[in-house]
């Protein structure tokens, strides 16, 4: 079999799957249970640090 | 000691752009070299003299903004004459005198026309995403730059690639590859350029002090990395010789036809689409004032447009010596591409579900709207044109220029312009901008502008496809192609005063910021401790 024949076959079985894979699994681990908190969390992200960096030890009193 | 060094390395490329100049094969390449030995001299004598100057140690308790103010000017900057060759290349078209008989081969229709795309699409939008990107990755993980002046490099670099695309292309130096023109010399000065870019972008997310990385961030990153692997295969060729700008590409036949236009799309997909989609994850938020519509749609999103996007290229190849496999591939991909575009206008749009009422009070905001408008009208029209059967009407014709402009001045250039409206005060700590009615202006001379250049072209551009296949009685065709052009004149006109109108728009908006930065009131600080170091 020619490289391109076999790449090909690769390409669209066992790759396919593997990438389908990867994709339906990060939709699923959106909608996991306890996400709902943390995408909260996430999406408050740009209000927090407006005007300065965080400082080193202040990392846990930044999240509530 | 460090500084020795760079002292040596930048007196060792004087030398040799020099030596370049001199055995120059052609006028592109001993431009080039000329302007990097200026350059790298103009550095030579600054590092020299600053040498002994104490260094100021870097400030981790800052943002380091300087860098995106810079990054703000350019993109003002390249926007104007990006906006303005747009007009006077659309107006060559409609009167073919402007093809000036004194600057053939400089400034003929081919020659301004990819500085005219280069200067939109890598220096306009490449300036809006280094500085949107810079802001938003240290705002989101609460930590400054990483890498010291390495974001510099990358600032100045990346418009030193700018010049040298553009200077390139009235000179005629082009590897003849839409929107990856310059030739393998300018090429491999991106690559390092853009290698840094990625560094600074992932130190700073490597540093972070927020636990998530904001969803901004991803697609920002996946922008800087698909970029990085698009451009170093497409460019993938071999330099006549090391003293000449040409150079002959690795691939060839359809095989090159489909490299090409992978990049080509993706180019579209990553830089134009992902990219500037972190700018709206951020600055939509942001402008509104409430956190995005929905997080749990905006991972989907992503991931959705990453898996997607790679595979869309194929339908810029219908009806070739691409197997039909491939070309269909590309159509139902570019089909299903539809759904994550629409999912993330529609998460840019609901953002606003509760502060409606910010449209009517809120030009900024309302230019970030008209932006998601375009950006799903273009996502439709796109899907729609990539169909093999609908694509054999419009491929070739003017109604693909009409659909790059409502998403390139529709999505990219309004959400562009909401963001530096946003940033201008905030980065030189003004309470507000300088005219808010003047920003309306923007606005309404910017979306008249557009929709007379998108409705212009859809008429020509279906006209002209129509007049192509029109065939008689017998068989022959009717028109002939001289026909076409003929018919297209009052449509050009038309087209060519929509830019004008947009540039105009472009020109306000300079003005205004212009004015922020000298009239507008200082913010007063709120407590002293706040108060920026500088």
């Amino acid at each position: 079999m020619d490289t391109y024949s076999l790449l090909r076959e690769i390409a669209d079985s066992w790759v396919l799957l593997a990438l389908f894979s990867f994709f339906i699994g990060a939709v699923i681990w959106a909608f996991r249970p306890g996400s709902r908190s943390t995408h909260r969390d996430a999406s408050d992200i740009p209000f927090r640090h407006d005007d300065h960096p965080a400082a080193r030890d202040q990392e846990q009193e930044a999240r509530p | 000691m460090w500084e020795y060094v760079k002292l040596v390395a930048l007196g060792l490329v004087v030398l040799c752009a020099a030596i370049a100049a001199n055995y120059a094969r052609d006028l592109a390449y001993m431009v080039h070299a000329v302007i990097i030995m200026l350059v790298a001299g103009g550095m030579f004598l600054y590092t020299l003299r600053t040498i002994d100057e104490e260094r100021v140690p870097i400030d981790h308790t800052q943002y380091m903004d300087g860098v995106i103010r810079y990054g703000v000017i350019a993109t003002s900057f390249w926007g104007v004459v990006g906006f303005l060759v747009g007009v006077f290349i659309a107006f060559q078209l409609a009167f073919p005198v402007l093809n000036f008989e004194w600057a053939q081969g400089y400034m003929n229709f081919g020659r301004l026309r990819p500085l005219h795309t280069s200067a939109v699409i890598f220096a306009f939008g490449g300036n809006a995403l280094l500085c949107t990107s810079f802001y938003v990755v240290q705002r989101t993980s609460a930590a400054r730059l990483w890498g010291g002046n390495l974001a510099w490099f990358v600032f100045w670099g990346y418009n030193l690639f700018i010049v040298l695309a553009a200077t390139g292309y009235l000179l005629g130096a082009t590897q003849s590859k839409e929107y990856a023109e310059p030739e393998w010399y300018v090429d491999l000065w991106l690559t390092i350029v853009w290698v840094a870019y990625l560094l600074v972008f992932l130190g700073t997310l490597i540093n972070r002090k927020e636990k998530h990385i904001y969803v901004a961030n991803w697609f920002f990153l996946a922008f800087i990395v698909t970029v990085a692997m698009l451009h170093i295969v497409n460019n993938l060729s071999v330099p006549v010789s090391i003293f000449g700008s040409r150079s002959v590409q690795l691939f060839s036949g359809v095989q090159d036809a489909m490299t090409q236009w992978w990049y080509g799309h993706n180019a579209v997909g990553f830089f134009l689409t992902a990219g500037f989609l972190g700018m709206m994850y951020y600055f939509v938020p942001k402008q509104a004032e409430r956190p995005v519509f929905s997080y749990k749609l905006s991972i989907i999103h992503f991931w959705a447009l990453i898996f997607l996007y790679i595979w869309a290229g194929p339908h810029h190849l219908h009806y070739t010596a691409l197997p039909d496999w491939a070309s269909t591939l590309g159509m139902v991909f570019s089909v299903v591409l539809w759904m994550p575009s629409w999912g993330g206008m529609i998460n840019g749009l609901m953002t606003l579900s509760g502060a409606w009422d910010k449209l009517r009070t809120d030009p900024i905001i309302r230019m970030m709207v008209v932006s998601l408008g375009f950006y799903g009208m273009s996502t439709f029209e796109g899907p729609m044109m990539s169909i093999r059967a609908v694509n054999s009407l419009s491929h070739y014709t003017d109604w693909t220029i009409g659909h790059v402009h409502s998403g390139a001045l529709g999505w990219n250039g309004m959400i562009t312009f909401g963001c530096l409206y946003f940033l201008v005060p905030r980065l030189w700590n003004k309470e507000r901008l300088y005219s808010l009615s003047l920003v309306n202006w923007h606005f309404w001379l910017a979306t008249i502008g557009i929709v007379l250049y998108a409705a212009s072209m859809w008429v020509t551009g279906i006209m002209e496809g129509l007049m192509w296949r029109e065939v008689d009685a017998q068989g022959f065709l009717v028109n002939s192609f001289a026909d076409t052009v003929a018919a297209k004149f009052p449509m050009y006109v038309v087209r060519g005063l929509g830019g004008v109108l947009f540039l105009a728009g472009a020109v306000i908006m300079c003005y205004n910021l212009w004015m922020t930065v000298r009239r507008s009131p200082a913010k007063e600080a709120e407590t002293p401790a706040m108060a920026p170091a500088e």
